[in-house]
């Protein structure tokens, strides 16, 4: 369509901000320079002047705090979202997040909802380093009670965070750094992508990719490239990782008989293995080849990026790790 | 002692119904028919009951892992209350919590806690709420002297006052830190001298006294309705039992002389006896008022006893709101 609405993945993280707080006056945002200054990625941009200091709220460098001012203004009938700015810095904020967020609804015996979102931004590729470029989405997938959202592209990103605020359990919004400037067709008017719903982001026939936020990205570039070698992928981005869809991972493997899975977090105890672990245990008998898992070797983030390049998955990865696996038909 | 004799009945009764729960819940514990860990308020009554006494039932309150009495004091039901002490569906929390995450929302009682310090910045959060709908509603958060010394409190205090809520903090300084003395742990004597640091007028309160902690709540209540911002109290009392438990494992880590010291001091007996000596009550009045809800703990234990256990399909309820996101 020639008039499609182009639009970055950062605005339409804000624009979706934006929509929910016009339409649900109980939506706050607060968080660390989140207010006059946008958020340090501009996340937050503009929020503040439209909506004003008491909805788009400044705090103190305070993790815990933080979230903990999400907890009980949630549990206390408020819709809010809390921004922790690097994904690294859940960790200052885990009591909150797993011993208070996830459980309280479940301890309370059911007397509690908690429409909570934590937005956070994870991934590599900046030369941030050690502490500012991890990916530690499976060590919240582990924890009931939390729901993990890692969108992919511009279109998922406003519909998936739209999701996460209207949603009454908590809800971790991780959004990827280097996806920030990228641009796609995002709708003006408000709509949300149901979590938990996967998306085949590319049909075919020879091997499932299963790849969720950049790497859904390099995952698209693999498979062009595969394709001249006449290797149709297919590319399922599961959008939401907790829930996970099982369903539409299951059923594409049982149509590919290959399956490969690929993140950006470091290979062992990610994600990769519990999908991969899924697969085996639900299309065992359809599988050709062992489930193959693609991931960033078990070191921290290096800061060089002589080194970094190195580290983290791209399109070449992929590529030769699917070429190993077709190769082992 | 100004405060009406209604308010001092209505203290004092709070402050028994404490007691009598806490005596009970022990002494089932001791014949091994309470599961879990059990943190007994007994000795510290005049706090809760003193801080709720000053609180409208709309107010939030958060709390600690020695948290019945907090929710006694809020207007918590026995029956359900011993129920979940005992792990039945018809407990509080349907046998999902537990003593030690105890709650009722519908009280404002956002929860005992098993994380020292953590309910501080949940305080927060329902302080923030309040203001955020401007209905005049107040949040306590409740915590120990121990949790002074953790990073969550610190970061809900510089927050709260930054953010110039309408909040209470109020310290149950009980000398101990589980089994350490405070003078082990911090190099200051009064919790309270932290308060300065944040930006909040803080204040020390007998806390073994109902009439000078409610009177303390009530001045810093009516700061934070009236949008004057946080205050700490700072209640010095005591736990006439263990850590957990009555008898703790035999642990011995206070001298017996002081503990009989504290006991001199008891809340409820020196309240009494002041309300006897001022001719407000007698003690044909306060005898009344134990043997009553004395029956209404029987009743609670009995209600307990002939509730049913959750069954294991219960398991995975109440994990999401809705079942959607179960795995």
């Amino acid at each position: 369509m020639a008039d499609e609405r182009k639009l970055a993945y950062v605005m339409a993280f804000n624009e979706a901000v934006k929509q929910q707080m016009e339409a649900d006056p109980n939506v706050f945002c607060a968080g660390e320079d989140i207010g006059a200054f946008g958020g340090v990625f501009g996340t937050f941009g503009g929020l503040q002047a439209k909506f004003g200091a008491d909805r788009v709220v400044d705090t103190p460098i305070s993790e815990q705090a933080i979230v903990g001012l999400g907890v009980g203004a949630a549990v206390t009938g408020l819709r809010p979202i809390v921004d922790l700015m690097f994904m690294d810095f859940i960790c200052v904020a885990l009591d909150q997040i797993v011993n208070q967020a996830a459980k309280l609804k479940y301890m309370f015996g059911g007397d509690a909802v908690l429409p909570l979102t934590i937005t956070t931004a994870g991934g590599g590729g900046l030369s941030a380093a050690a502490q500012h470029s991890q990916s530690l989405e499976a060590l919240l997938c582990h924890i009931p009670g939390l729901k993990v959202v890692m969108p992919s592209n511009p279109y998922d990103m406003k519909g998936l965070m739209t999701a996460c605020i209207q949603e009454n359990n908590p809800t971790v919004m991780i959004k990827h750094k280097r996806l920030l400037g990228m641009t796609g067709h995002v709708p003006e008017e408000s709509y949300s992508i149901p979590l938990g719903k996967g998306n085949i982001l590319r049909p075919g026939k020879d091997v499932t990719i299963v790849a969720y936020a950049r790497m859904a990205n390099e995952a698209l570039i693999a498979a062009e490239e595969l394709s001249k070698d006449g290797i149709d992928c297919e590319i399922i981005d599961p959008r939401t990782l907790q829930p996970l869809d099982t369903d539409l991972i299951v059923s594409s493997v049982k149509k590919t008989n290959h399956a490969v899975v690929v993140h950006e977090a470091v290979r062992f105890g990610g994600l990769g293995g519990e999908i991969a672990s899924q697969i085996q245990e639900l299309a065992f008998d359809y599988l050709d080849a062992p489930v193959t898992r693609i991931g960033a070797p078990f070191s921290p983030v290096p800061f060089s990026p002589a080194l970094e390049q190195h580290y983290i998955p791209d399109s070449k990865t992929i590529v030769q790790g699917i070429r190993d696996v077709m190769a082992r038909v | 002692m100004d405060l009406p004799v209604h308010v001092q009945l209505d203290l004092h009764r709070r402050m028994v119904r404490i007691r009598l729960f806490e005596e009970a819940a022990g002494r089932l514990a001791e014949s091994n028919r309470l599961p879990g860990f059990l943190h007994l308020y007994v000795g510290e009554e005049a706090v809760a009951a003193g801080v709720c006494g000053a609180l409208n039932d709309d107010d939030h309150i958060t709390s600690t892992h020695r948290g019945h009495g907090h929710l006694v004091a809020k207007g918590g039901d026995f029956n359900r209350m011993m129920a979940e002490l005992m792990g039945k569906a018809t407990g509080y929390c349907k046998g999902k919590g537990g003593s030690m995450h105890i709650s009722d929302t519908s009280l404002g009682m956002l929860g005992a806690n098993g994380i020292v310090g953590a309910g501080s910045p949940i305080a927060v959060g329902a302080a923030f709420a309040n203001r955020y709908r401007g209905r005049g509603q107040v949040a306590v958060a409740f915590f120990g002297d121990g949790s002074t010394n953790i990073g969550a409190f610190h970061e809900a205090a510089n927050m709260a006052c930054a953010l110039h809520l309408p909040i209470v903090f109020a310290c149950e300084n009980n000398e101990y830190g589980e089994f350490t003395p405070r003078d082990k742990t911090m190099a200051i004597t009064d919790i309270v001298d932290r308060a300065a640091g944040y930006g909040m007028p803080g204040v020390i309160v007998d806390g073994m006294d109902v009439i000078a902690v409610h009177e303390a709540t009530v001045e810093a209540v009516e700061r934070a309705r009236t949008g004057g911002g946080p205050s700490l109290i700072e209640a010095k009392t005591y736990r006439f039992y263990n850590h957990h438990g009555v008898q703790n494992l035999g642990l011995k880590y206070r001298s017996d002389d002081e503990v009989a010291m504290w006991k001199q001091r008891d809340p409820i007996f020196t309240l009494e006896d002041r309300m006897i000596e001022n001719k407000a009550a007698t003690r044909d009045q306060f005898d009344a008022i134990w043997a009553e809800l004395r029956a209404d703990i029987d009743a609670a234990i009995a209600f307990a006893d002939e509730s049913p256990y959750p069954t294991p399909d219960q398991i995975m309820v109440g994990v999401y709101t809705s079942m959607s996101g179960a795995n």
